[in-house]
């Protein structure tokens, strides 16, 4: 709840003025039977036909306004639920952008949406409830107890047996249905994963002739489905029953000890229709609460959910900017910076070093293993490396550590020679361009795309990086050249297209350091290699490092890292590797046949 | 000639009279249901009538008929008694209806599936399939059938109010009919002026789970680029735009209850005026008063019930035309009446085979091949020239348009599709594994395979030594898309699976690209291994498959352009010769 407070905060007053006036109309609710006794024991028992109008004056006067206590209500209620969701999911969305890569792997994408969309959804729509209904129905069924003892005391005494009664009715058969409605829809799902593999694997299944027995493990699935349905089913539908049966006795018994009463003239024949009368509100509203509560309980889940989320910290910390180095950063946070000793970068030394690996090891978030172990290895400037291995091996965490996607969990990462931990995140990230293994483009157009890359950059650099990614040719002979569109995930360009526009958004940012994880797997074969001819034209100080599985993207490569199960198990040039490194020669000739190995 | 299009009308009809083919066998619970039904209607119409008879025993002071309290009471009590079980009988009885009918129709669902053509099932995306079995069947048997006994106790109970108030007195039962239907207009007239409201929501709504969707995605690269300012600016601006829509749907929204209550409270004072003045001239009761104005709050209820039932129900055939839309389609063509099992020595034969996926799209043509038993058969192309195409036919996923496919002389088609599939053995580049233990998918072709032979299929496929690995071995569970593996892992459990069946002839995809060399080279050996004196055809990636092919079938867009060996091929200096060198050459 810390968080939704914190913008709930905002909404005090609505969120305080909209039960109370619900609880204002309920009041009135309260008095409608109050109000026909009366119309029975005066006006008809005395025959006073103005009395009787008047009475039914009052009566439409309270429903009118009941109305606009109402409508008040609503409109507050409303205003506090969706204003402080709206924030909430401002506050939630923020968040996640400072998740670092860790985390986010642990959590997932697909979840964090859900988080956004659905759960807050339903957050927005308990919290409406809440504020409106969740005072009203309690103070309805003790309201009534009161307005009971007003008209009689010892007929109360009826209320003050029957109320608890039935809220154990209503409230135990859903404690009891509750846990096991969540059975219910797991079972369910169990139906759905099995008509899921029914289609998926329609082949397989036909080619092994296993039709028949597929059949029977989705009849087993859905007769398990059934049978709790029916037998969850038939406890839930005791429960209006029930109530019915407990809410009867009560009018019976109001009746039969009314029935001395009135012998005796302590009470008119009005009280008792009051009094049943409220016996039957009762019964609505409980009913009421009862789902209420199921919808209040759902939000709270994804409450927690959220929250959860909102809960989870990113392990990365970044120093602060350095005041020359950029505008931003206030005054306290750079005193901060400043107190701490830990040296900030603004501008690169002009040593010769663009990265360094010392004894680097990575362990993943809740992995067993580590990803990588014990690499060591320098780059210069100006250097193109390639880094190559099977799946699995390391080449994807290797490189997200330049970027600092990841903190190594032992050894050290360094940057132009100073440890990569002393970076502030803007240079750093200014600095070192990535294009990774899956392009990922955002709906807008080809220019609002290369823009992310440096938004100040002119049309000019743009275009001269759409020519060094090989997409200078496709993007003009598109109508609108860079104001073609781009629609959501970039799915009306091919793969290609997009993975070229992913590059070209790395190079308009003009990084000292550029990374392409193993993303040229999409062109063909002349467009790869134009593509390694024009990255060689960049400014000499530019340090490339190429990830790929063809050995033949890499032969031209300065400096080529084999990697081998996390394991750097070979580092030189394409020939000194054939003569070395038995797991680079294997991987080669898997590529070519033995014969044309070395032409 | 008179060929007419069933209008919506006469579609909707034929739907209900199938879903009522469904209900039958349960016909007994549905009569009980409605039975009930009767039962607890007509008891909770009796009670106020015997609350207000009771209030009529008790006129005041000294005045009070001790008997008839007493009798009715307990009427009352009999009443509550009779009803309560009635209504519990009645739920239990829709329950038993309800759920029992869902699952006859997933169950038949399953069944169809089983037996449509895959041409139905390639063209259709899965997760609409799925969304009929699951969510179509979910909606039609709550709609349908909760709906069909609310109606009817929604009009018992509007009958029997009726008739009671009729009985009692004319004028105020008027009152009554005449002024509760207002509640159900303002309701109406609410919902419709607030539905652009939630049109508008729903639009906003859309558009920021679209860039939720991406800016999450792409979380990675937003980072990369040090872009959060610029999105969190982004979502900002859609996220305040749908709270102001919001606010406005739920708020307009949330009117209808109030007002409609109100008009109800209105109705109820109206009631109450005329029976009081009515009971004032002697003309009804007090008690009779009370009856009046039990029933004037709790008469709208029904139509309000009635308005939601009926759009209910309409979901609810819609749903289940939508259900049996499915059960509709052709199957596949049914086995020759002589279809008989068949062990194949791996002699396979087309003839002048003609196919084409779409009418008007020819696609293979007077296309002849007969392969001896134990050669190899390579077919390349470029990507998506249609290699699946043969596989498909070879199998009998699609049947031939003209020509025909034999096995050893005898037409694929007289022979049953189990036994001519079970002659082949087919790994296919989509690794699809079933959810369960690594242990049953490898006995997926042969279940009452021993531990022992499982082990020596996985041995025989590289796959042991990485199954040892796991922490639960052959027990691991792989979880729905096998996530907990990786991909070559899964190929080399589907080349364990086929191991184990040892089918004759093999159909082979070699397309390994997410894979990398090493393991790549380790399938590679499982290939070979498995295709020693087995007739094998192979869709292939690398140049030892094709150099070491009997034939190599050389596909572009569909058809088969070149056929014959490598050095054939290469000397006819061809299509197939410009695949080569640029997939091999540099």
């Amino acid at each position: 709840m810390k968080y939704l407070k914190v913008y709930l905060k905002n909404y005090k007053a609505d969120s305080i003025l909209a039960p109370l006036f619900k609880m204002l109309e309920a009041t009135f609710d309260l008095l409608v039977p109050i109000v026909v006794a009366r119309i029975i024991n005066v006006g008809i028992v005395n025959k006073d036909t103005g009395y009787i109008l008047r009475c039914c004056g009052i009566l439409i006067l309270m429903a009118l306004i009941g109305l606009a206590c109402s409508f008040t209500a609503q409109y507050f209620a409303a205003k506090a639920a969706i204003g402080s969701t709206t924030g909430l999911r401002h506050m939630l969305f923020q968040h996640i952008q400072t998740l670092g890569f860790s985390e986010m792997d642990t959590i997932g994408t697909s979840t964090l949406i859900t988080r956004m969309t659905s759960d807050l959804n339903q957050v927005q729509s308990g919290l409406n409830l809440f504020l409106r209904l969740f005072l009203r129905s309690p103070f309805i069924v003790f309201g009534a107890m009161i307005m009971a003892f007003t008209i009689d005391v010892k007929m109360a005494l009826i209320f003050v047996v029957v109320i608890p009664l039935l809220s154990v009715i209503v409230f135990g058969i859903m404690w009891w249905t509750a846990p096991r409605y969540k059975k219910i829809q797991s079972r369910l799902d169990a139906v759905t994963k099995a008509t899921r593999e029914n289609l998926s694997g329609v082949r397989v299944i036909r080619a092994f002739g296993r039709e028949d027995s597929e059949v029977e493990h989705f009849s087993e699935a859905n007769d398990s489905l059934v049978d709790l349905q029916l037998h969850v089913g038939h406890i839930s539908a005791l429960m209006n029953p029930l109530a019915y049966v407990v809410v009867n006795i009560g009018i019976i018994a109001i009746l039969y000890a009314g029935a001395g009463k009135v012998d005796g003239g302590v009470l008119l024949s009005g009280g008792i229709v009051a009094l049943v009368n409220y016996m039957n509100q009762i019964l609505v509203e409980l009913v009421k609460l009862a789902n209420l509560i199921v919808s209040i309980s759902r939000a709270l889940a994804s409450l927690s959910r959220v929250e959860q989320v909102l809960d989870t910290k990113t392990a990365m910390t970044f120093p602060e900017k350095a005041v020359s180095g950029g505008q931003t950063g206030s005054s306290t946070a750079t005193d901060q910076a400043a107190k701490t000793a830990i040296p900030r970068r603004t501008d690169f030394p002009s040593d010769h070093e663009a990265v360094r690996f010392e004894n680097v090891g990575l362990t993943y978030a809740g992995a067993s293993a580590e990803s990588l172990t014990d690499i060591s290895f320098c780059a210069r400037k100006g250097q193109t490396i390639g880094v190559i291995g099977g799946t699995g091996s390391g080449k994807s965490s290797l490189v997200s550590l330049i970027p600092r996607f990841y903190d190594a969990t032992s050894g050290q990462v360094s940057l132009m020679g100073q440890p990569i931990g002393t970076w502030d995140r803007e240079t750093l990230r200014s600095q070192v361009a990535i294009v990774m293994q899956k392009a990922q483009l955002f709906a807008g157009t080809i220019r609002s795309n290369l823009l992310w890359g440096n938004p100040g950059a002119t049309d000019e650099e743009l275009w001269d990086a759409l020519k060094t990614a090989q997409a200078d040719d496709f993007v003009r002979a598109k109508g609108a050249g860079l104001d073609e569109t781009v629609e959501q995930g970039g799915r009306n360009l091919s793969g290609g297209q997009r993975q070229r526009l992913t590059i070209a958004r790395a190079l308009v940012r003009k990084p000292q350091i550029l990374i392409l994880d193993d993303s040229a797997s999409a062109l063909d074969f002349a467009t790869d290699a134009a593509l390694r001819k024009a990255l060689r034209q960049l400014p000499k100080e530019v340090t490339v490092f190429i990830v790929s599985q063809r050995t033949s993207s890499l032969q031209h490569a300065d400096q080529i890292l084999v990697l081998d199960d996390g394991h750097l198990v070979g580092c030189g040039s394409h020939r000194e590797l054939l003569d070395t490194c038995s797991v680079y020669r294997e991987i080669y000739e898997s590529q070519f046949q033995k014969g044309d190995a070395r032409q | 000639m008179n060929q007419t299009i069933p209008s919506e009308k006469q579609k909707q009809q034929q739907t209900l009279k199938r879903v009522l083919r469904y209900i039958r066998p349960y016909g007994f619970f549905v009569f009980f249901s409605l039975l009930c039904s009767a039962v607890s209607v007509a008891a909770q119409l009796i009670v106020p009538v015997y609350c207000g008879d009771a209030i009529d025993a008790m006129i005041g002071r000294g005045q009070v008929d001790f008997p008839s309290v007493l009798r009715i009471a307990v009427a009352i009590g009999i009443v509550t008694a009779v009803s309560a079980v009635a209504q519990w009988i009645l739920a239990a009885c829709n329950n038993r209806v309800t759920f029992c009918v869902s699952r006859d129709l997933r169950n038949s669902a399953i069944r169809k599936i089983q037996k449509l053509p895959l041409s139905y099932l390639d063209a259709h995306p899965s997760g609409d399939l799925v969304s009929r079995v699951i969510a179509d069947v979910d909606t039609f048997a709550d709609g349908l059938l909760m709906g069909f006994t609310q109606l009817f106790s929604g009009v018992l109970t509007i009958l029997g109010t009726l008739g009671i108030m009729l009985y009692l007195n004319l004028a105020i039962t008027l009152v009554v009919v005449v002024l509760t239907p207002l509640s159900l207009f303002t309701a109406g007239f609410i919902a419709k002026r607030t539905y652009r409201y939630f049109r508008e929501q729903t639009v906003v709504r859309g558009q920021q789970t679209a860039l939720i969707n991406e800016l999450i995605e792409g979380q990675k690269v937003v980072q990369a680029f040090s872009h959060e300012a610029q999105s969190l600016e982004d979502f900002d601006r859609i996220n305040d735009k749908l709270g102001e829509v919001s606010l406005k749907a739920t708020f307009f929204s949330s009117l209808t209850n109030p007002s409609t209550r109100m008009v109800n409270n209105i109705v109820y004072a109206a009631v109450g005026l005329i029976s009081a003045l009515y009971a004032v001239s002697g003309g009804i009761t007090v008690g009779q008063l009370s009856i009046f104005l039990s029933y004037a709050s709790q008469y709208a209820k029904p139509f309000n019930e009635i308005s939601g039932v009926v759009t209910e129900l309409q979901n609810a055939l819609a749903c289940a035309a939508r259900i049996f839309d499915l059960m509709d389609e052709q199957d596949q063509i049914p086995e020759a009446n002589h279809a008989a099992a068949f062990t194949s020595h791996g002699h396979v034969t087309l003839k002048d085979v003609a196919f084409r996926y779409v009418p008007d799209k020819p696609l293979i043509e007077n296309f002849s091949l007969d392969v001896k038993p134990g050669q190899r058969i390579a077919i390349v192309g470029p990507t998506g020239c249609g290699k699946t195409t043969l596989i498909n036919l070879l199998m009998r996923f699609y049947d031939v348009d003209s020509g025909r496919i034999e096995m050893d002389g005898t037409d694929i088609r007289q022979m049953t599709r189990h036994s001519l599939r079970g002659n082949y053995g087919m790994v296919l580049q989509d690794t699809w594994l079933k959810a369960g233990t690594i242990r049953d998918n490898i006995a997926y072709g042969k279940p009452e395979a021993t531990e022992e032979e499982i082990i020596e299929a996985a041995k025989a496929a590289h796959a042991h030594s990485f199954i040892r690995r796991l922490p639960d071995g052959y027990d691991t569970v792989i979880t729905e898309n096998g996530g907990n593996i990786s991909q070559g892992q899964k190929q080399l459990l589907c080349i364990a699976r086929v191991m184990l069946c040892l089918p004759p002839m093999l159909i082979l995809d070699e397309a390994t690209s997410s894979i990398d060399t090493r393991t790549e080279i380790r399938i590679q050996a499982a290939f070979a291994r498995m295709m020693e004196g087995r007739t094998s055809f192979i869709v292939a990636h690398r140049l030892s498959t094709i150099r070491e092919a009997d034939t190599i079938l050389v596909m572009k867009d569909g058809h088969i352009i070149e056929q014959g060996d490598h050095d054939e091929l290469m000397k006819r200096n061809g299509f197939y010769t410009k695949l080569y060198n640029s997939q091999f050459g540099e």
